[in-house]
C-alpha cells in the first residue's frame, strides 16, 4: 500500500495483543510506536490517513513502561565510587541492566573524598539509552553531607559539614553539578536550608537521608524543596510516636501545597520487613519509589568486594560490611524488588509497576516523556508475564534484550 | 420493510452483524468494486459492531474493500473528544478492523466552512458509487441520524440545531452539564438515506417502542423522519421485544410469523475464508 502518511515517512509499528499499563490500570490495547516515541493511533488515522507498517506480536503479555532505578551503587563487580574505567564501568551496568527491565537509572556515588567526584562526575554524562542499555538520567550524590551517627557503610573519614552554608560547599567536594539528578543529605546539619534551595533552583532532587533529624527539622527541608526521602527507614531515627522524625513526612500536614514527597523503599524483603513496608505504603501510596540501592555484588557470586572506600561480604541476598551485621546495599534486581513489593504489600499489578516506573518519573520532573505510555512518549517499555518476570525490554521502541 | 423481531439487544445486534457481513461478503468486493456502508454511532449499534469485529478477527469478514461513511458529527467538538463521533468510530470500530484510514468517512464538525463539508460529503458518496447500505438507528423522538422533527424528508446532507429532546438525551455524555452539550450537528440528510440501495435500521429497548409504532404504523410525517423509509424499496428494520411494545399485535405477529423466510438472509452464513480458497 502506498504511504500517505503526512507528518512523518518513518515506520510506524503496532504491539498487538498486549495489555497495556494506561492510565493506571491495565487494558487490552495496542501500542503504537514511532520515531522512538508513543504514538497516538486515532491521529494517525483520522489525520494522516496512515496505518501500521509492521506488528509485533506480544503474545498476551504485559507491557509495561521501563524500569526507572533512582539508587543504584554498581553491579556485575562495577562499583561506580571507585575512579577506574568510569564510562566502562556505566557502560557494563547499563548493559546488564536491560534484563531486569531497567530503561533508565541513576548512578549513584556514596560518600567519597573530593578527587573521587572531580574525576567520576565530568565521566557519567547524562545520556539516552538504547541497545547499548539503559540510559543515565543522571547522577544520585549520597553523601558526604550526611550524619556521623547514620553514615551507614559510608566512610567516616570522608563525611562533611556545609561551611558556608552555600553552593560553594557543594562546588568544592563535586567539582561541578553538571549531570547530578538528586544529592542526599542530612537536613538537621547547619546551612542546610540555603543549601537546599540553591539546589532545587538548579534543578537537582533534594533527598533527605542518612540523618537524625525530627520531625520539624524534616518538615522544614520540604518546604525549603526537598522532595524524596532515600531508603526510608534505613540510616535514619526510627518513627516514634511523640516524634515519628523523617518517616513522618509520610503524612506530615506541613508541607507546601500540592507537594508530593516521596520515599525510596528497597523492597528486597532484607532491609525492611515486610510489615514496615505495608505501614509505609497504606499511609501514603503514591510517593512509594522502588530502588534497589544495589552494590558491586550485584549479579555476582556469594564472597568478599569492595564499595567505595569499604569491603563488603555477601551471603546469601544479604550484604553486610566485613566483619559486621551493618547492611550496605542489596543485591536484589529491579524486578524481583517488583514482585517482591507486590507480594509483601497486596497492592495490584499496576501499583506495583507504577511504583518502579511512573513514581520515579514524577519525583524527577521527567514524567512528560519517561515512566508512562502516554502518547508522546519515549518508547521505553517492558514485556512481563503475569508474574511480573521480564521477558522483553524495549527502549525508543527497539528491542534491547529478550529472554 | 422487513420488520425482524428478536427477543433481545443481544440476539437482535447478532442478526444486524450476520446480515451486513452476508451482504458484503456475498457482494465480493474488491479493488474495483468497492461496498459501502453508512454506519451510525450511539448506543444501539455498539453490540452489533462488536459481532462485526468478532467476525474480522475470526477471518470470516474483511473491510479492506469496504467504504464507511457515518450519517453525522457534532459541530465545534474537538475531534479527540472523547465524546466526538470520530472517538466512537475509532474506538469502537475502526481500531479493531482492516479498513484503510482513507475509506472511513466521517463529517468533519470543525471544518471552516460547514456548507461547503457537507456539500463534498454528498460528493463524496457519489464518487464511491452511492450507498449500498445504510445502517441507522432512531431516536425517541423518531429522528434518523440528527433529522429532528420537521426536518424535510428530501433533505440532504447539512448543519441541523439539535432539538431540546435530544440535547437533554445526549446530556449524560457531558457529565450532565447541559452547558457541555453541543448545539449543532452536521448529518446526513434524509433524502441522503433514501438514496441508499438499501437502508437497515436497528431499534431496541422500550424507550424506543412509541417512535418505532409513529415509523412503521402511521403516515409518513417530517415529524416523526424514520417514517420516510414506508417509500423506500428495501428497507429493514430490526428490533427486541421491547420495542415493539406500542405495536398492535396483529403487527407483530405477522412479522413474526415471516422470521423463517428472514432467516434465511442470515443463514446459512457466508465468510471471506470460504472464497479464498
Amino acid at each position: 500500500m502506498p504511504s500517505n502518511k503526512s507528518v512523518s515517512e518513518e515506520p510506524i509499528t503496532q504491539f498487538v495483543n498486549c495489555r497495556i499499563l494506561k492510565d493506571h490500570q491495565l487494558q487490552r490495547e495496542d501500542l503504537w510506536v514511532r520515531e522512538g516515541k508513543i504514538l497516538n493511533p486515532e491521529k494517525l488515522f483520522f489525520d494522516e490517513e496512515g496505518y501500521a507498517d509492521h506488528q509485533v506480536d506480544c503474545e498476551s503479555k504485559i507491557l509495561a513502561p521501563g524500569f526507572i532505578d533512582v539508587q543504584i551503587n554498581g553491579g556485575y563487580g562495577v562499583d561506580f565510587s571507585q575512579g577506574c574505567d568510569v564510562r566502562g564501568g556505566v557502560a557494563l551496568v547499563s548493559k546488564r541492566l536491560l534484563e531486569h527491565g531497567v530503561t533508565s537509572f541513576c548512578p549513584t556515588l556514596v560518600t567519597s573524598p573530593p578527587h573521587i567526584y572531580h574525576k567520576v562526575l565530568p565521566e557519567m554524562e547524562v545520556h539516552d539509552g538504547g541497545a547499548e542499555g539503559a540510559g543515565v538520567l543522571g547522577v544520585h550524590l549520597e553523601g558526604p553531607f550526611i550524619s556521623r551517627e547514620k553514615r551507614g557503610a559510608h566512610p567516616e573519614h570522608c563525611l562533611r559539614s556545609f561551611q558556608q552554608g552555600s553552593l560553594t560547599d557543594l562546588l568544592e567536594v563535586y567539582g561541578s553539578l553538571d549531570n547530578v539528578s538528586i544529592v542526599t543529605l542530612a537536613p538537621e546539619l547547619p546551612g542546610s536550608p540555603t543549601v537546599i534551595q540553591e539546589l532545587v533552583k538548579m534543578g537537582v532532587t533534594v533527598s533527605l537521608g542518612h540523618s537524625v533529624a525530627d520531625l520539624s527539622q524534616a518538615e522544614q527541608a520540604v518546604q525549603q524543596g526537598a522532595t524524596f526521602i532515600t531508603h526510608l527507614f534505613n540510616a535514619m531515627l526510627p518513627f516514634h510516636h511523640r516524634d515519628p522524625g523523617i518517616v513522618g513526612l509520610l503524612t506530615s500536614d506541613q508541607l507546601p501545597p500540592n507537594c508530593t514527597v516521596f520515599y525510596g523503599m528497597i523492597a528486597d524483603g532484607i532491609h525492611t520487613n515486610p510489615a514496615a513496608l505495608r505501614i509505609a505504603h497504606r499511609a501514603h501510596p503514591s510517593g512509594l519509589v522502588l530502588v534497589t540501592d544495589a552494590i558491586t555484588a550485584m549479579g555476582l557470586p556469594p564472597g568478599h568486594h569492595t564499595l567505595g572506600q569499604q569491603h563488603i561480604q555477601i551471603d546469601g541476598l544479604h550484604a553486610y560490611v566485613a566483619g559486621t551485621n551493618t547492611l550496605c546495599g542489596s543485591i536484589a534486581t529491579m524486578d524481583m524488588c517488583v514482585r517482591h513489593f507486590r507480594k509483601a504489600s497486596g497492592c495490584s499489578v499496576e501499583a506495583a509497576l507504577e511504583a518502579a516506573s511512573l513514581h520515579p518519573a514524577q519525583l524527577l520532573g521527567i514524567s512528560q516523556h519517561k515512566g508512562t505510555l502516554d502518547y508522546g512518549s519515549d518508547a521505553d517499555f517492558v514485556l512481563l508475564d503475569d508474574s511480573l518476570h521480564v521477558k522483553a525490554t524495549y527502549i525508543g521502541g527497539e528491542e534491547v534484550w529478550r529472554k | 420493510m422487513k420488520l425482524v423481531i428478536l427477543e433481545d439487544y443481544v440476539q437482535s445486534s447478532e442478526w444486524a452483524a450476520k446480515y451486513i457481513r452476508n451482504r458484503i461478503v456475498q457482494f465480493n468486493p474488491s479493488a474495483d468494486r468497492y461496498f459501502t456502508l453508512g454506519l451510525p454511532t450511539g448506543g444501539t449499534p455498539l453490540g452489533c459492531y462488536k459481532k462485526l469485529i468478532e467476525y474480522y478477527e475470526s477471518g470470516d469478514l474483511s473491510f479492506k474493500y469496504v467504504k464507511t461513511f457515518n450519517m453525522d458529527e457534532y459541530v465545534g467538538l474537538p475531534r479527540d473528544h472523547p465524546e466526538s463521533y470520530h472517538s466512537y468510530m475509532w474506538n469502537n470500530f475502526f481500531k479493531h478492523i482492516d479498513i484503510e484510514p482513507a475509506n472511513a468517512h466521517i463529517l468533519d464538525g470543525n471544518a471552516a466552512d460547514l456548507q461547503a463539508e457537507c456539500e463534498a460529503f454528498e460528493q463524496e458518496i457519489a464518487a464511491a458509487g452511492g450507498i449500498g447500505l445504510f445502517i441507522g438507528g432512531i431516536g425517541p423522538d423518531g429522528h434518523i441520524a440528527f433529522n429532528e422533527p420537521g426536518s424535510s424528508l428530501v433533505s440532504r446532507t447539512r448543519v441541523k440545531t439539535l432539538a431540546k429532546d435530544t440535547i437533554l438525551a445526549n446530556a449524560r455524555f457531558f457529565g450532565n452539564d447541559l452547558t457541555k452539550v453541543p448545539t449543532m450537528a452536521l448529518t446526513v440528510g434524509v433524502g441522503t438515506v433514501m438514496d441508499a440501495r438499501e437502508v437497515m435500521v436497528l431499534i431496541t429497548g422500550a424507550h424506543k417502542a412509541f417512535a418505532l409504532y409513529k415509523a412503521i404504523e402511521e403516515g409518513v410525517n417530517h415529524m416523526w423522519t424514520v417514517s420516510a423509509f414506508q417509500q423506500h424499496p428495501r428497507t429493514i428494520f430490526v428490533c427486541d421485544e421491547d420495542a415493539t411494545l406500542e405495536l398492535r399485535i396483529k403487527t407483530v405477529k405477522y412479522f413474526k410469523g415471516l422470521m423463517h423466510v428472514h432467516n434465511r438472509l442470515v443463514d446459512p452464513l457466508c465468510s471471506m475464508k470460504v472464497q479464498r480458497s
